[in-house]
């Protein structure tokens, strides 16, 4: 955390203090082309409803299995359609946005979950922070994906439950960072004063520690964004996932994969948007290590 | 040392203790297995004998006490689908997976170490930048993506390998390549990193001051250094192996563990999936057991069993 | 004389170290039995070397840590436990000053913030007039409130942090190494402001240093700690010009001071461990005056006749002074 961000959070009494402004770097090419293929997909999920072309579930009997525009298709079905000559650019829309709201809500999920776990463990100590240390070592010590499919073997699968699910995912990470930063806070810094001020534990740790830790929480998100997305992409691909009708990014490849010999595109589009969202969001992540957080690794 | 080893394993002990009750607490949590499997409507005659004949009807702590000493005796149950010994269902399907994840597993080491100190001892060479640039690609292109191009290549354009099954060594080759490749990259970037940070350690800087030559100063110093490191995510490799398989093999529709478990969890076969889960759990302890057990044999600081808890 | 604000009985306090995993747990005696009493308005000065417990025996009179044995009051009443509802009402009545005040503030909140913090959590008026009137007490600039703690200088910044502790003008302020992270040159300016105040508001000090000097100027009575006990404690004149025991005269002698004459103290043997606890006096192994009776017998502090308390077999007359002994005398475990 560099003080140089301090005007990014922290700042809730209105003053408007020369607060430094950050220095500027030049951003590489990389990071750019990054930056612009997430705020796309970001338009692209936001505007789902009004951008696609068919109803996702509108069968064109007459163009069955059509090639994409640039493999000889035409310009009804951009991307092709598949065997029951649904649309797959619409798919596609449809998919990117489900994707996209499963990792945030799963993200999300993730980092309240560590950030309360570990603040609980930094500020009771003894038994409490045991006990989630010992949780943090399990999670860790397990493969999540089989994890992730134990528990819907045992619990079936509804969406709710999925995304729940996936939210489990990184949060021992959550749960270490805040447990340490909140720890080192406490024991002679800014916490502990607060502390003896006469603060509730309350407002010490929603107005100081947790401004205080933002930035790295927010660069270990980014981190986490793309496994969540290759997670929920992988379950769906197996047919685990997201259930049909409803459709996301990896269940499109799943049934994809089925027409693989004759119909390739179908399931080209969307491993080509996994492949570059998540690229984007690893290289942005990186990127904003470098600049907010060096510590983190 | 003995104290030392005596506390990993009772703690390796304890984990397992905990999967299998957690195995047991979720299986209960799930609701009725009865109903699950006979489907809501059938006769109350049938779900109650059912219930009879799995022990389903005695108080949860008998259960909990049978669940564990069938266990104990090597018994997981049987197939609640075809009837059969959940664990002969398993154990026909390892060497299959074996067969798979451990030449990966030996791609892995064996281009990505190799490769990561090259990129590190090389900084910013054009391998460095290739090498990285693979690591991120390793990363970013999910096994099913990749397995699904491969044969998309090298069995329908080029027609040159079969796209899936399990009848020849060359069945093999395309699964064996997607799952090593994304280990390869991870383990290249990982120790990559390892190495640079060692090299810019005050005892390298010491080591050349003092005359060493370079080589010896990597072969003594470095290597060792960053060994450490690079075995934790090794040994994670190795325990989280039978995760990796289960896209893979299901992309190949090649029939080992990975493959039964994904059947197992649509069927909601709840005692295969048990099985398997601490099939998983043990092979994770036990390599997280042989990490710590390197530990101590590459830094002795460690045999003190003075490790921090952080 | 008045009646005490702050009153400390025989307090202790003891952590458990443990070595390895599964060692033997060690008990150290942080803080041994120390009782204090401080009035309104006044200044006692605490001194002693880093790990003597001075630094414990703060925290446990302001209640932010319970003492094992013993007892706080403060102003008639029981200290209640930390944390609970009483006591954190009872921090608008005493204040902590830190060692290093850029660790001690939020670096993301403006000056002006957290010095209205206090004020917003006892539920006193927290208007930007009042904040700036803090400013100007401790000698900022009202303008400054804006600042981060970043933008400001070390003394300017433990200048906030004296001002954020006056907000709900307490009774008592605990100074914990106030100016040993300062330049020398600041740290008489942040003195001065302390000694400004206390006239100005009455607020009774307890100034925690291991700076005699910084001491004797600020205190009206000095206390000597040595691993967690007090060896001697008197007037600020008394203790620092002419002390009576021998650790505290070791101590002064090691002030250079060219008006003073005379041989520097070298203390021999091991730097106190509160750990292993010498049997007997504390500091028997290190005392150039030791007896037999000093590796036996733990001397208590007694008042003298001049007026000051002394903890010494040797300084309270009932023992010649001895040589030395050679060989230290440990407390069986």
């Amino acid at each position: 955390m560099s003080a140089t961000t301090g005007n990014t959070t922290g700042n809730t009494t209105g003053h408007t203090a020369a607060a430094p402004r950050p220095r500027r770097h030049r951003i590489p090419p990389l990071v750019l082309f990054a930056l612009g293929w997430v705020a796309l997909m970001l338009a692209i999920a936001l505007l789902a409803e009004w951008i696609t072309p068919y109803s996702i579930t509108a069968l064109d009997l007459r163009s069955r299995l059509a090639p994409p525009v640039f493999l000889g298709g035409t310009w009804a079905h951009p991307l092709g359609t598949d065997e029951l000559g649904r649309d797959v650019l619409s798919r596609l829309i449809t998919s990117i946005r489900m994707s996209l709201l499963i990792a945030f809500g799963a993200a999300i999920i993730a980092a309240v979950l560590g950030v309360v776990l570990g603040f609980l463990a930094a500020h009771f100590r003894g038994l409490v922070e045991q006990a989630v240390l010992a949780l943090v070592d399990f999670q860790a010590a397990m493969p999540f994906m089989i994890l992730a499919l134990s528990v819907l073997a045992f619990f079936g699968n509804s969406l709710l439950l999925f995304v729940a699910l996936l939210g489990l995912h990184g949060w021992e990470r959550y749960a270490r960072i805040a447990r340490g930063l909140a720890i080192s806070a406490g024991a002679q810094g800014y916490a502990a004063a607060v502390k003896q001020l006469g603060a509730s534990p309350w407002r010490v740790y929603a107005r100081h520690v947790l401004p205080n830790i933002a930035a790295t929480l927010i660069v270990s998100m980014t981190l986490a964004f793309p496994e969540i997305i290759l997670l929920e992409s992988g379950l769906s691909f197996l047919g685990l996932g997201v259930q049909p009708p409803q459709t996301s990014l990896g269940n499109m490849v799943g049934y994809g994969r089925e027409y693989l010999t004759r119909a390739p595109w179908i399931l080209l589009s969307p491993s080509t948007v996994i492949v570059l969202t998540t690229l984007s969001v690893s290289l942005l992540g990186d990127w904003l290590r470098d600049r907010l957080d060096p510590t983190l690794r | 040392m003995l104290r030392f080893l005596g506390l990993r394993l009772s703690r390796a002990l304890l984990t397992l203790v905990l999967v299998v009750s957690f195995a047991f607490v979720v299986l209960r949590m799930s609701g009725d297995p009865a109903l699950l499997i006979m489907s809501a409507d059938a006769p109350p005659e049938a779900i109650a004998a059912f219930r009879r004949a799995w022990g389903l009807d005695d108080p949860l702590w008998v259960q909990y006490f049978r669940y564990f000493t069938a266990i104990l005796h090597g018994d997981l149950g049987n197939s609640m689908r075809s009837g059969q010994s959940a664990i002969n269902l398993v154990a026909e399907r390892i060497p299959a997976t074996l067969a798979l994840t451990v030449p990966a597993l030996l791609i892995k080491i064996g281009l990505g170490i190799p490769a990561g100190v090259y990129a590190a001892l090389h900084r910013n060479s054009i391998i460095d930048r290739a090498v990285m640039l693979l690591a991120v690609a390793g990363f970013t292109v999910p096994s099913f993506v990749l397995g699904l191009l491969l044969v998309l290549l090298f069995a329908v354009q080029l027609g040159w390998l079969p796209s899936g099954g399990q009848d020849s060594w060359r069945h093999a080759i395309l699964p064996i390549i997607t799952m090593g490749f994304g280990g390869a990259a991870v383990l290249a970037r990982f120790t990559r990193s390892a190495m640079l940070e060692v090299l810019g350690q005050p005892y390298m800087r010491t080591a050349l001051a003092k005359g060493v030559p370079w080589r010896v100063a990597v072969r003594w110093h470095a290597l060792p250094n960053a060994a450490i490191p690079t075995v934790t995510i090794v040994g994670f490799m190795i325990g989280s192996v039978l995760a990796g398989a289960v896209v893979v093999e299901s992309v190949f529709s090649w029939p080992g563990v990975g493959r039964l478990l994904v059947v197992a969890v649509s069927n909601r076969d709840l005692a295969v999936v048990q099985c398997i889960l601490l099939l998983v759990s043990a092979t994770m302890i036990a390599s997280n057991l042989m990490v710590d057990l390197l530990y101590g044999v590459l830094d002795p600081r460690l045999r003190a069993g003075a490790k921090g808890n952080a | 004389m008045t009646a005490p604000l702050l009153q400390a009985e025989g307090l202790v306090r003891r952590y458990h170290q443990r070595r390895g995993w599964l060692g033997h747990s060690v008990e150290l005696r942080a803080v041994d039995g120390v009782s204090l009493t401080l009035e309104p308005g006044r200044t006692l000065g605490l001194v002693g070397e880093s790990g003597c417990g001075k630094s414990t025996t703060g925290r446990m009179v302001l209640g932010l840590e319970a003492p094992d044995e013993g007892r706080v009051t403060f102003a008639g009443a029981p200290m209640p436990p930390p944390g609970s509802r009483p006591w954190r009402s009872l921090r608008a009545r005493m204040q902590m000053v830190f060692q290093d005040p850029l660790g001690a503030l939020d670096r993301r909140l403006t000056i002006g913030a957290q010095v209205a913090e206090p004020l917003t959590i006892h539920g006193l008026p927290d208007t930007p007039e009042r904040v700036a009137e803090l400013l100007r007490g401790v000698g900022l600039r009202p303008d400054q409130a804006a600042r981060y703690p970043h933008e400001l200088s070390g003394g300017q910044r433990q200048r906030a942090v004296l001002a954020r502790a006056l907000a709900t003008d307490p009774a008592l302020l605990v100074c914990d190494e106030p100016i040993s992270a300062l330049d020398v040159s600041i740290q008489a300016q942040v003195m001065n402001l302390l000694a400004e105040i206390q006239e100005r508001r009455g607020v009774a000090l307890l100034f925690i240093s291991h700076d005699l000097r910084a001491v004797r100027q600020m205190s009206h009575r000095v206390a000597v700690m040595y691993l967690g006990r007090i060896v001697e404690e008197g007037e600020p004149d008394a203790v620092l010009h002419d002390p009576a025991h021998p650790y505290a005269r070791a101590l002064v002698s090691a002030i250079p001071d060219p008006a003073r004459r005379g041989q520097r103290i070298v203390l021999q043997g091991d730097p106190p461990n509160p750990a292993a606890r010498p049997a007997g006096c504390a500091f028997h192994p290190r005392c150039p005056v030791a007896g037999p009776r000093c590796a036996v017998d733990s001397p208590t502090l007694k008042l003298r006749p001049d007026g000051r308390r002394v903890a010494c077999h040797v300084a309270q007359g009932e023992m010649a002074p001895g040589t030395g002994l050679a060989e230290p005398v440990r407390k069986a475990a």
